[in-house]
Formats: structure tokens, C-alpha cells, sequence
């Protein structure tokens, strides 16, 4: 049985830590900003040069999924805070 | 939990070696599981490439000269067609991470959906990049450390690190990102889940799971293919 202020300790940190994940899951704004900006210049050169098709859209993709990881660098710490908390380990003691 | 949310990655049975708990968990045995497939499949297409002939007779010759031509082509146009014998190794890790991707369909954990799995691939491949970079560009790969000043040695080196990093977090993040979501639907109450798994499956499986392979395959490529000189690529 834990005491009363170790236990609001703990629910403390939880709750700041929800909040943390959320606020890192702001990340994802970036990544959508520029993948809408990648497969919006792809369209356009699919528009200026039909036949380079292929070679667009595999290049876009690359261009996208690079500027998807610092979303998935957000999503990451995200998960981490909600699922395997480093912190509340901490406030044993 | 209590929710019944559950996505987490069992620990099926601990072992003990040599005083280190070894931990034997769903990722292991799934692996384990689609390296069976791919192997056994691989023998029946060796016992069968016996009988193949100069002109393809077979539906099931076509199919495989047509995956083994799109690989070698993917992998020439990438890195030069010197270096068309990466397809061999590529052919692999990118039947392994397709059928790990899609092994969430079978209501599966996807072994993909542990950073030990990307880890391990991504290291794989930050050992070829360096290892075809010394092989290659010899002299010229140290050299390249110290451009464009030689004071930007040390953040040279924290990109070289960054790579396998990145590669590996972009598929974890994505394919365990799916997961969740998937236990977040399946702990909802009945009447909500009708259709609704069916349709997220086709995105976050199928769709994310392919296109999350092909990226990860291709930058494989391009990070490797960055470290060879351009005028040994013919």
C-alpha cells in the first residue's frame, strides 16, 4: 500500500505525461505540411511531363517518406510516454 | 491495461543462458514463422528451377522471372548496373519486411512492430553503406568526412549515425503506430466494430505495410548507392 502523496506523485506525473504525449504528437503538423507540398509539386510535374510517370512518383515517395520521420520521431516519444513511461519509474523511492 | 487493449509483445516462455534471461516472445516466434515460408518457398522454387526453360512455359516461371526482373531493374536504376547484384539481398529483406507487414492480416503481431526487428535490418544496412563506401571509394570515403570544412567532422559523423536511426524508426513507428490504432478498434464495444477493422486492415496493413517496404527497401538503396563514386556505377 502506497501513500497518499506518493500516489498523487504518480498520478502527477501520469497526467503531465498524457499531456506531454499530446503535445508531441504536434510533430505530425510538419510531416503534413510537407508531404502535401511533395505530392503537390509530383502532380504538377506529372502534369508538365506525363511520360516521366514513374520516375516522379518513385522519387515523391522517397521525398515523402523522409520528411515523415520527424512525425514518426514525435509518434515514437509519444508512445514511449503513454505506454512505457520512463518516468514514473523514477518516483519509486 | 484492463480495457482490453492489447497490442503488447508477449512473452511467451524465459529462458535462462549462462544467467542472462533470455526472453522468447511473439516477435521471435513470428519471425520465425515467415522465415519457415520464405525458406520453403525458396526450396520449391530451387527444386522447380530445374525444369525451367529458355522460353517460359509455366504461369509459375513468368511470375518468378517477372519478380526477379523488377527487383534487378529497381536495383540498377538505383544504384547502377554494376551493382545489380544487390538484388539478391534486397529480393530478401524486402520479401521479409512485405510478408511481416502483412502478417497483422492473420491476426499476427507484426514482428516489424518491435524496434529489435528494424534495428537488426537497419544495421544491416549501416554495415553495407560503410562497407561498400571503404570498398569503393577507398581514400575518398575518409576524405569525404571532412568536407565541405573539416570542422564539421564530428556532426559528419552524428548523420552517418542518424541513417540506420531514422530507417529504423520510420518503419517501427509506422507499422506499430497501425497496431495501436488496430488494438484501440478491436478494445471497442461489438456493435462498433463492423466493417470498420476491415477498412483500417486495407490502410494500415496493406497499403502502409507496402508502401513502408518499398521506402524502406529504396533508401536502403539510396544510402548505399550515395557511398559508391559515380563513375564506378557502369
Amino acid at each position: 500500500m502506497e501513500s497518499f502523496e506518493l500516489a498523487s506523485l504518480r498520478a502527477f506525473v501520469l497526467g503531465c505525461s498524457a499531456i506531454g504525449a499530446g503535445i508531441a504528437m504536434i510533430a505530425g503538423v510538419g510531416p503534413g505540411i510537407g508531404q502535401g507540398y511533395a505530392a503537390g509539386k509530383g502532380c504538377e510535374a506529372v502534369g508538365r511531363q506525363p511520360e516521366a510517370r514513374g520516375t516522379i512518383m518513385s522519387t515523391m515517395l522517397l521525398g515523402a517518406a523522409v520528411a515523415e520521420t520527424t512525425g514518426i520521431y514525435g509518434l515514437v516519444i509519444a508512445i514511449i510516454l503513454l505506454f512505457a513511461n520512463p518516468l514514473v519509474d523514477l518516483i519509486q523511492k | 491495461m484492463d480495457s482490453g487493449l492489447d497490442f503488447n509483445n508477449h512473452i511467451i516462455a524465459t529462458f535462462k543462458l549462462f544467467g542472462i534471461d533470455i526472453r522468447f516472445t511473439d516477435t521471435i516466434l513470428n519471425t520465425w514463422i515467415i522465415m519457415a515460408v520464405l525458406i520453403l518457398f525458396a526450396i520449391v522454387v530451387r527444386i522447380k528451377l530445374n525444369k525451367f526453360k529458355d522460353v517460359p512455359e509455366t504461369g509459375f516461371q513468368n511470375f518468378i522471372e517477372a519478380i526477379v526482373e523488377a527487383m534487378d531493374s529497381f536495383v540498377s536504376s538505383n544504384m547502377g548496373i554494376k551493382y545489380k547484384y544487390f538484388g539478391n539481398w534486397f529480393f530478401g529483406v524486402f520479401a521479409f519486411v512485405l510478408f511481416s507487414n502483412l502478417f497483422g492480416l492473420l491476426s499476427f503481431r507484426a514482428p516489424t512492430a518491435d524496434l529489435a526487428t528494424t534495428g537488426a535490418l537497419a544495421f544491416t544496412t549501416f554495415i553495407l553503406i560503410h562497407f561498400m563506401g571503404i570498398m569503393t571509394a577507398k581514400g575518398s570515403y575518409f576524405k569525404a568526412y571532412l568536407e565541405p570544412v573539416p570542422f564539421l567532422l564530428p556532426i559528419n559523423i552524428i548523420s552517418e549515425f542518424a541513417t540506420p536511426v531514422s530507417l529504423s524508426f520510420r518503419l517501427f513507428g509506422n507499422i506499430l503506430g497501425g497496431t495501436i490504432i488496430m488494438g484501440l478498434v478491436y478494445s471497442l464495444p461489438a456493435y462498433v466494430k463492423v466493417g470498420i477493422p476491415a477498412a483500417l486492415h486495407v490502410y494500415f496493413d496493406v497499403f502502409a505495410g507496402a508502401l513502408q517496404t518499398f521506402i524502406f527497401v529504396m533508401l536502403s538503396m539510396a544510402f548505399i548507392g550515395d557511398k559508391i563514386p559515380e563513375e564506378m556505377k557502369n
